[in-house]
């Protein structure tokens, strides 16, 4: 553990639906994250992560259970003050990128900011220094549907990390891409993670996305059935080893 | 950054947007249409009685507009209002629908006004041709250059018959159009008097001007109390029955003004469905905007911004279309009329049409569940 943990999720109960078509999506599910730290929230198809991340960035509110975010509880408060903490403490990625379509890769990024207050030159700097951080530099005036899903992918981390945000959650933020592609944006979250000392939570079921993990956390039906931890010292093909060692040897 | 988004939400779709700027254009052109003509009426009913030089109005009992006011007015009314403190002059006025015999044959109605310029009361303000010497001359009237077809005449210098006596044209105005469609002739009191055929100095109005100081209100009621059988109106108050006259007892403003009220009302809708169905659409960029942190108010703005930029595109382009048939119209049989305080008007309609169009929009968009922006 690397420091105070600036997220921490406990016995988060989730009911969806209304009446005979009530589901509990989460059974009480405790997590935290630290900074510095990319974690891997990992599970089959319907075992409640989205649901778990979408608790966890403050847009859905829980049934029952407790979460604070950078110390602060988010219990009873209102939409708007939930918007407040995102704008404050989260960045996004989704699975389909969510880009505005009308936008540039810049503006995208710059749209970010505005929302956050920061407008003018320094926004539109930032949104420049952002995407040549994740590698789009000379993608900047292109409009989303010129993009690869990669790049569509990238502008999305850029966004989400141009406002320097201390937690970022990615649903699924691999499934769309190609097996290239996926690693090039794990190998971004993980080092956004790292550089910045920021946590990043990546809500997962490919295992490509395995070795990049710091920690990995196992989500079935609802219930956080597992956690395995990077050793010290191990460095991201080592971990892909031994996860490939522990799936034959079990 | 919210009016690019705004500006791209609105271009993104450029059939919705042509539907929404044609919807306002419609809107704004009828609007000023149906206003431009009630303005228009309007002035053609208060002409004269704006442009003669008169506080107070003295009138038959009862009538109702400057074209009603028979001849029933004689030098007694005269003499008293004079005897009134405060009252400088008495200033008679004729007014009345005559025949006018087309030379080539058949014959129109023709409103007669007579008047002795030099009394200073009234006088024929728009003289383009001839001057108050020429209508003074014997048989001379004036007519209205826009006229002269439907009183089967050239120009100057023609003759005709009003009633039994003849008149020659010697002076033209331009642009004196009437409400009642029967056009103004002006000549002299006497030679009105001639021609209508009326003995002794009964009139239809007496104009009188007051001392300088004397207030209004205080003479008017003053001769109300000496005049019997005859009533006393300040200006306004002679506009506005003429107004009331033509525009709601005839029911003209009436429907002018449902015209408006029912350009307004199409606008609005127009705008508010196609607003509506660009919000829905962009949902979910909504969504995002909202799942991004920004606050309910970032994204009602974005919409009121959309809303406003079609307002202003819609007015350009409908204030650009109602100009043309206004130009089109002068010379018509009811000219429009625009005016910077009707054009301020339709646009703060066009912004309001806009901005109550977006409330739908905007409940629809506050009602989003953020949570949609994740693939389930
Ligand atoms: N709006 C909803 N109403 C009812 N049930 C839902 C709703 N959304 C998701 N669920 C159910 O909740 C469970 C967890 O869903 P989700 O969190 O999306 O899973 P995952 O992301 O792991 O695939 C699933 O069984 C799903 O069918
Ligand atoms: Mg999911």
């Amino acid at each position: 553990m690397t420091g105070k943990p600036v997220l921490e999720a406990e016995d988060i109960v989730k009911d969806l639906g209304h009446g005979a078509a009530m589901v509990r999506a989460l059974k009480g599910v405790s997590l935290s994250l630290v900074p510095g730290e990319l974690t891997l929230l990992m599970g089959p198809s319907g075992s409640g992560k989205t649901t778990f991340l979408s608790i966890l960035g403050c847009i859905l509110t829980p049934t029952a259970g407790s979460l604070r975010i950078a110390g602060q509880s988010t219990d009873r408060l209102s939409p708007e003050e939930l918007a407040d903490l995102r704008r404050k403490h989260i960045g996004f990625v989704f699975q389909s990128y969510n880009l505005f379509p009308t936008l540039t890769a810049l503006e995208n990024v710059r749209i970010a900011l505005d929302v956050r207050g920061q407008k003018g030159f320094p926004a539109a700097n930032r949104a420049e220094e952002v995407l040549r951080d994740v590698g789009l530099g000379y993608r900047l005036k292109s409009y989303p549907g010129g993009l690869s899903g990669g790049e569509q992918q990238r502008v999305a981390v850029a966004r989400a990390i141009a406002s320097s945000p201390s937690i970022v959650l990615a649903d699924e933020p691999t499934a769309s891409l190609d097996s290239e592609n996926g690693h090039a944006v794990m190998a971004l979250l993980s080092r956004i993670a790292k550089e910045q000392d920021r946590s990043v939570l990546a809500v997962t079921h490919d295992p490509r996305t395995l070795s990049y993990a710091d920690r990995v956390v196992r989500i079935e039906d609802g219930r956080i059935v597992g956690e395995e931890r990077r050793p010290e010292g191990l460095d991201a093909p080592e971990i892909a080893d031994l996860t490939k060692r522990r799936k034959a040897h079990g | 950054m919210t009016l690019t988004l705004a500006f791209r939400n609105l271009f993104h779709d450029r059939v919705r947007l042509t539907v929404t700027l044609v919807g306002i254009l419609f809107a704004i052109v009828l609007v000023a249409v149906q206003l431009g003509l009630y303005l228009g009426s309007s002035y053609m009913i208060t002409a004269h009685i704006d442009h003669a030089k008169a506080d107070l109005w003295i009138t038959a009992y009862g009538a109702k507009s400057f074209e009603d006011g028979g001849l029933l007015l004689t030098p007694r009314e005269r003499h008293q209002a004079l005897a009134t403190p405060g009252v400088k002059a008495v200033i008679p006025l004729i007014v009345k629908f005559a025949e006018w015999r087309k030379p080539a044959g058949g014959s129109t109605r023709v409103v007669i006004v007579g008047t002795d310029a030099e009394d200073g009361g009234l006088e024929p303000w728009a003289l383009v041709d001839g001057t108050w010497e020429d209508i003074k001359a014997p048989e001379s009237v004036a007519v209205d250059r826009t006229y002269l077809k439907d009183l089967g005449i050239n120009g100057l210098g023609d003759t005709s018959q009003i009633a039994t006596g003849r008149v020659r044209v010697r002076a033209l105005t331009d642009g004196v159009r009437s409400f009642t469609q029967s056009p103004y002739t002006y000549t002299t009191l006497n030679r009105a008097r001639s021609l209508i055929g009326v003995d002794g100095e009964r009139t239809t109005f007496y104009l009188v001007q007051l001392e300088p100081g004397a207030d209004v209100n205080v003479v008017q009621q003053d001769l109300r109390g000496r005049l019997d059988g005859a009533e006393v109106l300040t200006q306004e108050e002679f506009r506005n029955r003429s107004l009331k006259q033509w525009l709601f007892r005839t029911g003209a403003g009436v429907a002018l003004i449902g015209g408006a009220l029912l350009g307004s009302l199409v606008g609005t809708v127009i705008v508010a469905q196609t607003l509506y169905s660009s919000t829905k659409d962009h949902l979910n960029e909504f969504a995002t905007l909202r799942a991004l942190g920004s606050s309910s108010g970032y994204i009602r703005q974005v919409i009121l911004m959309q809303a406003g930029l079609s307002a202003v595109m819609g007015y350009i382009l409908g204030m650009t279309v109602a100009l043309g048939i206004l130009v089109l119209s002068q010379g018509s049989v009811l000219p429009l009329v625009m005016t910077p305080g009707l054009a301020f008007w339709l646009f703060t309609l066009t912004v309001g049409m806009c901005a109550i169009s977006a409330l739908a929009a905007i409940f629809k968009v506050m009602k989003i569940d953020p949570a949609v922006v994740f693939n389930r």
